[in-house]
């Protein structure tokens, strides 16, 4: 598939938490299609601290308008620089990367498991799922009701679950601790967050037979698969997370 | 129209910009972005006999400009490339060559013997300066014994191109160029990265798995440039300059400095593009400066103009 390098000018910079904004990006020429677990390459220029580009999955795509959103986690340097982007404002990026969740057979229960950044991808495929009739159930896990972010988005296209670790709202604990998991029917789950809730999840899909492929966050320098710096160990030997991946089949996972 | 074109031995290049090996790829994954024809040669993947898995994750972490690596040598080994690899670069018009590695001699050896009858790979660096590998790798480049050892056994089976890949973790540069030049390599390239490491001060662990890793990017050019410098002093074969040129200023500073050519490395992980814009932003110096050819630069800061 084609891949772009294109000056993407920055539309609107919303903050949508004290750890979250959403960049609203125009790219100059019409948007390549995009699938979501996709992702983008950013270019962050003006410090030393920020080398390499940053890998971001795609958040939302709007054809019409040639706009791509991605929803950021102040992390680091980088995204503190980001945070800072005004309209107007170019962004460099390279796109589309990696290879997108799979489609599911019609008719399949779907559950999306998601926590922290992770969410990302997962608005971008519930909204693809509904629009084909599939109306999943989504899991979303925060650590408080005040950290929660996007769950009304998210109800737009399926029933939202949601977990905090303090119980401010919705079951109280981990996404993995949701009786949605842990004894919902479901025949596909697609999973994106923090390393150990997605080993969790997989190890339940897997025990419960249940098709699971999990977004994987692995540090990345280059995206385009030229580095070999992002591998996962695999059935398949080390491969690159951001070519091979980054969503990944869980069971040719070796965690 | 100015000249850009140079040989090293028999064989030509179009121009002096060349992709380094493992920031390429295999030049394939390039494609989407730039004509390989474009260049003047690209150096593909880290090759070993055997296949390799290279280390484990975390194997980068980025630096202040610049970053550090372990990945290892991840390959698939010589028959994999040899049957589903050679066939879609054999056909491209530039200088298709491998980096060559071993843990052994023999296995440094056998590999050139197999590369020597591939005839669409003209040439090979012998890279006896990686950072990232128990055996072999770096080993043989800091010592010059077995520097001598390697380069020489190599140069007997193998009658293409012959680069030796240099170190820059050695005290004297100019010993591992002129050992090079006295074996028999028809050009050395330098550097290889530079032995660093960093530590993950919240996790209180090194940031990569390995501990240690190979530095790159412009953080390391100050000394490339000065390696390249004192190497092409040392040596009347062409000095390849790599370490950290990000754009066209970068790489005239080390034609400058005495190189005969460049290699792109860590910059295509941030610009896929930048070989295009070093090859532009050199002819644009020469049409400035009124020259029609860029040997005219090779180590002109050693000549008084």
């Amino acid at each position: 598939m084609a891949k772009l390098i294109r000056d993407f000018k920055v539309l609107s910079n919303n903050r949508i938490s004290q750890d979250y904004f959403i960049l609203e990006l125009m790219s100059p020429d019409p948007l390549l299609k995009i699938m979501p677990g996709q992702f983008i390459q950013v270019r962050i220029d003006g410090s030393r601290e920020t080398f390499l580009r940053r890998p971001f999955s795609v958040h939302d795509a709007d054809y019409e308008r040639n706009i791509i959103k991605i929803l950021v986690q102040i992390a680091g340097k980088g995204t503190e620089t980001m945070s800072k982007l005004i309209p107007g404002e170019l962004l460099n990026i390279i796109y589309p990367l990696g290879k997108p969740f799979s489609e599911p057979d019609s008719g399949e229960k779907i559950l999306l498991a998601g926590g922290g950044s992770g969410i990302a991808p997962l608005l971008f495929l519930a909204k693809h799922l509904s629009q084909q009739k599939i109306n999943p159930d989504i899991l979303l896990g925060f650590k408080n009701k005040d950290k929660i972010i996007e769950n009304e988005e998210f109800a737009n296209y399926g029933r939202v679950y949601v977990t905090t670790e303090d119980g401010s709202l919705g079951i109280k604990g981990m996404v993995t601790q949701h009786p949605v998991l842990l004894e919902g029917k479901y025949d596909r789950i697609y999973c994106c967050g923090p390393e150990a809730m997605m080993k969790e999840v997989t190890s339940l899909a897997k025990s419960r037979n249940i098709f699971c492929e999990v977004s994987l966050e692995n540090l990345m320098a280059c995206g385009i698969g030229i580095c070999l710096c992002c591998i996962v160990k695999t059935t398949r030997g080390n491969i690159c997370t951001c070519t091979e991946g980054p969503v990944l089949n869980a069971n040719e996972l070796i965690w | 129209m100015v000249n850009l074109s140079f040989k090293i031995g028999n064989l030509n290049f179009k121009n002096p910009v060349i992709t380094a090996s493992g920031t390429c790829g295999y030049g394939i994954e390039l494609e989407d972005f730039i004509s390989l024809e474009k260049l003047g040669g690209i150096i593909v993947k880290g090759m070993t006999l055997k296949p390799r898995e290279g280390n484990p994750y975390p194997r980068m972490v980025e630096t202040p400009s610049g970053m550090l690596n372990s990945v290892g040598l991840q390959n698939p080994g010589i028959d994999y490339f040899e049957k589903n690899i050679y066939p879609k670069l054999s056909g491209l018009d530039t200088n298709i060559m491998i980096n060559v590695n071993g843990s052994t001699i023999d296995e440094y050896v056998e590999l050139a013997q197999r590369i020597n009858n591939l005839k669409k790979i003209p040439a090979i660096e012998l890279n006896i300066s990686c950072p990232n590998v128990k055996m072999g790798g770096m080993a043989f480049g800091t010592n010059p014994v077995s520097a001598r050892e390697v380069i020489k056994s190599v140069r007997n089976v193998y009658s293409g191109i012959l680069i030796v890949k240099l170190s820059p973790n050695v005290t004297s540069i100019e010993e591992f160029a002129r050992i090079a030049e006295e074996e028999g390599a028809d050009a050395v390239s330098l550097v290889n990265t530079l032995l660093g490491m960093a530590i993950d001060v919240k996790k209180m662990k090194p940031s990569l798995s390995t501990v240690t890793g190979g530095l790159s990017g412009p953080a390391i050019k100050p000394v490339a440039l000065r390696m390249v410098w004192q190497a092409a002093k040392a040596v009347n074969i062409p000095v390849i300059g790599i370490g950290g040129i990000m754009n066209s200023n970068d790489a005239l500073e080390f034609i400058m400095a005495g190189a005969t050519a460049i290699q792109v490395g860590t910059a295509l992980f941030i610009d896929p593009l930048t070989p295009y814009k070093i090859i532009s932003g050199i002819e644009q110096f020469l049409e400035e400066k009124g020259f029609t050819d860029y040997s005219i630069l090779i180590g002109c800061i050693n000549k008084n103009f």
